[in-house]
């Protein structure tokens, strides 16, 4: 253990506030070589604020910034690049165009007296870095070909092998299957051994426990606490995060879960035979009224190419689907709407307007309904301020800018767009996913909610947690092609991960 | 507008007024630009701040001022209508083709009634919007690239229709908007301002304006809120050559003849107009009351100059250093609001 060791970072009772909200209040950081430590927190609770302000992103803040302890003040991201820090961003940053080799070596590629970028070198030497990660790529082909979880392991690999003697990672594990977090752990101890200081950011409390030395604890912009991680629990840093008993929210669903008899209540969409390129192969099952179905699988198994193809967004290439008995073919995702089916994607950013108010984001999918020619403003803000009541979004005001809301908040009003004329299908991608518990729970309910009111929903996850959470009926969708079922019957994660 | 109101009241709860402000650095900034060249070219010349040449301005910007109106709804949706130039040529000669030409005009033109020759040039610049549109929405070619071409088809239709000659006659009413006023208001004058206050009201007030924001804001969200984003894209495209064309017969009154070539300046002129005015080429923010500080700008400066005396080929010049800085100050002021955002 780094003790008594002198911290490679040092952060001295930070304050920032965007526009008048505190999002960190006196926070103190140290972080030694060799050290992995563990950051958690409810979203809002200023995690991220923090590592960017350590990334060089933020630059205005006050409080003390220590580095080998020495004060210095990054002006941008180059500055804290220089200083030898790297980060991975929670949402994927990588040129889908450029080859595997050209990612790897973005902004370095090696290159002889004339300036031209070797091109054998650089391929041998990614292909090998990516192997010591146990990743088995052509180096030379074009990297948006592969599928998610890949890239995102390929774009830690880079910052990992960037020989930052700092490195952050917010959420990486989000998109990865178990072995891949596997070989992310091992690389990360690795680099541990080598005296690398990492900051490892996740709502996944095990991963939090298992590879880390450290675990600081956020809330409301202030640290909490701080442990040995050998010294702590997850209900114990549950507890901190969210202050209140945690053991009842958090199921570690490594139990067997009684699923229920399959309702026989009308169908209200049914897809048969369903296939897309490279993507689906003849994809055939129901979703019910009032039945919650839950479809798991790894990243990359054609979950978001069939929640993209039941919104009319993708066409496929065989099969058919019917909504409430009526054969369909959406030419658009106004088509899809029309015939009563909603999609809320698994980023926000995909159907949110940040820089427009809360009102307008909720009241868009709807003002065909409540106005044919001239908008109704006053109408538009009630029915808003409904919904901002009924899913308790924070600040209840829905004058203000999207972008100023936490991403929970934001996750909230990405369902209430939805919700004032409900559809007859809600298709539900990750809909938790980077959540804390409470909104989790929050999220949970509101599905509830929705299914006693006879929707018909669809939650497509990568993260088993999610489907057990919420689904009656569960598929199993692997490369493409449905591979199990489990109704009316019991089921536990290791059942599930199992049948993927 | 609305939205600015709303935009002022959270802003004044959340932030307090110098943030505020720089989030309105893209409305303020052409303000005072104006301001600015006004008082300047003021204090030049004794001739420039009287009545008559406001009058001056107002009629000089008038055709610029009705092409803008379709083409702030292009930018609005982060697109580009270069077109619109060429659209307006081509529905001004068009106009004029349908009407009864002197005898010493060399066209072998298709007289038809004033109503029947208006109809048809509508229809006309209607039907190249249209294959605008369908080049953006059905084919997926770039807007930038879709009206390059359309810019020369209509130039090429123009050429055929009167092949070198120049024609002079356009249908009465035509004539009057151009070039006629009433009670001493131009009338081609109170046109640009009724078809500026329809865009406003119909950007502001109308669902479809508020799906023109929400496309051009975010496009990627409005389709997954199930908008229908192509015909949105569709309809603006359509909308912006209408506004070319019905600028353009005027602007044939207004000059008292059709011509090939006519109507080059008024592409980089309205394209200024809308973006010195700071609707963002990001789309999602601004409108048609940039616009209008747009078109003042530029029509200050270009009158301004005249009163001036300064060698005329360096007008050229500080015309495109005035633009250069206004784009400067567009894109900076995107940056900082979404700052002020996040």
């Amino acid at each position: 253990m780094p003790a008594g060791q002198q911290p490679i970072l040092e952060l001295q009772g930070i304050t920032k506030s965007f526009g008048g909200v505190e999002a960190l209040r006196g926070v103190d950081f140290a972080l030694s070589p060799g050290e992995i430590h563990g950051l958690v927190g409810e979203n809002g609770a200023g995690k991220s604020t923090l590592m960017k302000i350590i990334a060089g992103v933020h630059t205005e803040f006050s409080g003390r910034f220590l580095i080998d302890g020495a004060e210095t003040h990054f002006r941008s991201a180059r500055d804290a690049h220089a200083a030898g820090i790297a980060m991975v961003h929670q949402e994927l940053s990588v040129a889908p165009d450029l080859t595997v080799a050209e990612n790897v070596f973005l902004g370095n590629q090696p290159t002889n007296q004339l300036g031209l970028v070797q091109w054998r070198r650089m391929a041998r030497e990614a292909g090998e870095q990516l192997a010591r990660f146990g990743i088995d790529v052509d180096p030379m082909s074009r990297l948006g070909d592969l599928p998610i979880g890949l890239q995102q392991l390929i774009e830690i690999a880079r910052v990992l092998f960037s020989g930052a003697r700092i490195v952050i990672l917010d959420e990486p594990t989000s998109a990865l299957s178990p072995p891949e977090v596997e070989r992310l752990f091992a690389t990360l101890r690795r680099l541990r051994e080598q005296g690398t200081g990492i900051v490892f950011i996740s709502h996944f409390i095990e991963d939090i426990l298992r590879v880390s030395d450290t675990v600081t604890v956020f809330r409301n912009g202030r640290k909490v606490a701080e442990t040995a991680s050998t010294a702590t629990s997850k209900g114990a840093l549950i507890e901190a995060m969210i202050g209140r008993g945690g053991e009842v929210l958090e199921h570690s669903y490594n139990d067997e879960l009684m699923l229920p008899r399959p309702s026989n209540s009308s169908v209200v969409l049914k897809v048969d035979q369903l296939s897309l390129a490279r993507s689906l192969k003849d994809v055939s099952f129901e979703a019910r009224a009032g039945e919650v179905l839950g479809i798991y699988g790894f990243m990359g198994c054609g979950q978001q190419e069939l929640s993209r193809i039941l919104f009319g967004k993708l066409r496929p290439d065989g099969g058919t689907l019917a909504v409430d008995g009526k054969a369909r073919t959406f030419a658009s995702t106004a088509a899809a709407r029309r015939a009563g089916v909603a999609l809320v994607p698994e980023s926000r950013r995909a159907m949110l307007f940040h820089q427009e108010p809360v009102y307008k984001n909720i009241s868009i999918s709807i003002l065909d309904r409540i106005s044919s020619l001239l908008l109704k403003p006053a109408q538009e803000r009630d029915i808003a301020k409904r919904q901002v009541q009924q899913l308790q979004i924070r600040p209840p005001v829905v004058g203000l800018d999207l972008g100023m809301l936490s991403g929970g908040n934001q996750q909230k009003v990405a369902l209430a767009k939805w919700l004032t004329y409900p559809p007859k299908l809600l298709v539900l991608c990750e809909p938790t996913r980077g959540m804390d518990v409470g909104a989790k729970n929050d999220v949970i309910n509101i599905v509830r909610d929705l299914r006693a009111k006879g929707l018909a929903i669809i939650v497509l996850s990568t993260e088993p947690e999610t489907v057990l959470s919420l689904a009656d009926r569960i598929l199993v969708l692997k490369r493409g092609a449905l591979v199990r079922e489990f109704a009316n019957e019991p089921v536990s994660k290791d059942r599930l991960l199992e049948a993927a | 507008m609305a939205s600015s109101e709303t935009a002022l009241a959270a802003g004044k709860r959340a932030r307090g007024l110098a943030p505020f402000l720089r989030s309105q650095m893209r409305n303020i900034a052409p303000f005072l630009t104006l301001i600015f060249l006004s008082g300047f070219f003021a204090f030049a010349s004794p001739s420039f701040a009287t009545l008559d040449n406001l009058g001056n301005i107002l009629t000089q910007v008038s055709v610029t001022g009705i092409i803008a109106v379709g083409l702030t709804f292009v930018i609005l949706c982060a697109e580009i209508d270069l077109s619109i130039a060429s659209i307006a040529n081509v529905t001004g000669i068009a106009v004029a083709y349908f009407t009864l030409q002197e005898s010493y005009v060399n066209i072998p033109n298709i007289p038809l009634p004033g109503a029947a020759a208006i109809l048809l040039a509508i229809l006309l610049c209607a039907a190249l919007g249209l294959v605008n549109a369908l080049g953006l929405t059905v084919i997926g070619i770039p807007s930038f690239i879709m009206t390059l071409a359309m810019m020369q088809i209509a130039a090429g239709i123009s050429a055929l229709l009167v092949r070198g000659q120049i024609a002079y006659k356009v249908p009465d009413v035509i004539t009057t908007l151009g070039s006629g006023s009433v009670s001493g208001i131009p009338w081609i004058v109170i046109v640009a301002a009724i078809m500026l206050l329809g865009g406003h009201l119909v950007l502001t007030y109308t669902r479809f304006g508020r799906y023109v924001y929400m496309v051009g804001g975010n496009r990627e969200a409005a389709e997954y809120s199930g908008l229908n984003v192509k015909l949105i894209l569709g309809a603006v495209m359509v909308i912006s050559a209408v506004c070319s064309g019905i600028g353009g017969m005027l602007g044939v009154a207004h000059f008292g003849s059709a011509q090939q070539n006519e109507f080059d300046t008024y592409l980089l002129d309205s394209i200024a107009a809308v973006v010195v005015g700071g609707t963002s080429l990001f789309g999602g923010r601004g409108g048609i009351g940039n616009t209008i500080v747009g078109l003042f700008v530029l029509g200050v400066l270009n009158n301004g100059l005249d009163h001036v005396n300064i060698d005329s080929f360096l007008k050229i010049l500080i015309r495109g250093l005035i633009l250069l800085a206004a784009l400067v100050i567009n894109v900076y002021a995107q940056r900082l609001r979404e700052k002020a955002v996040e």
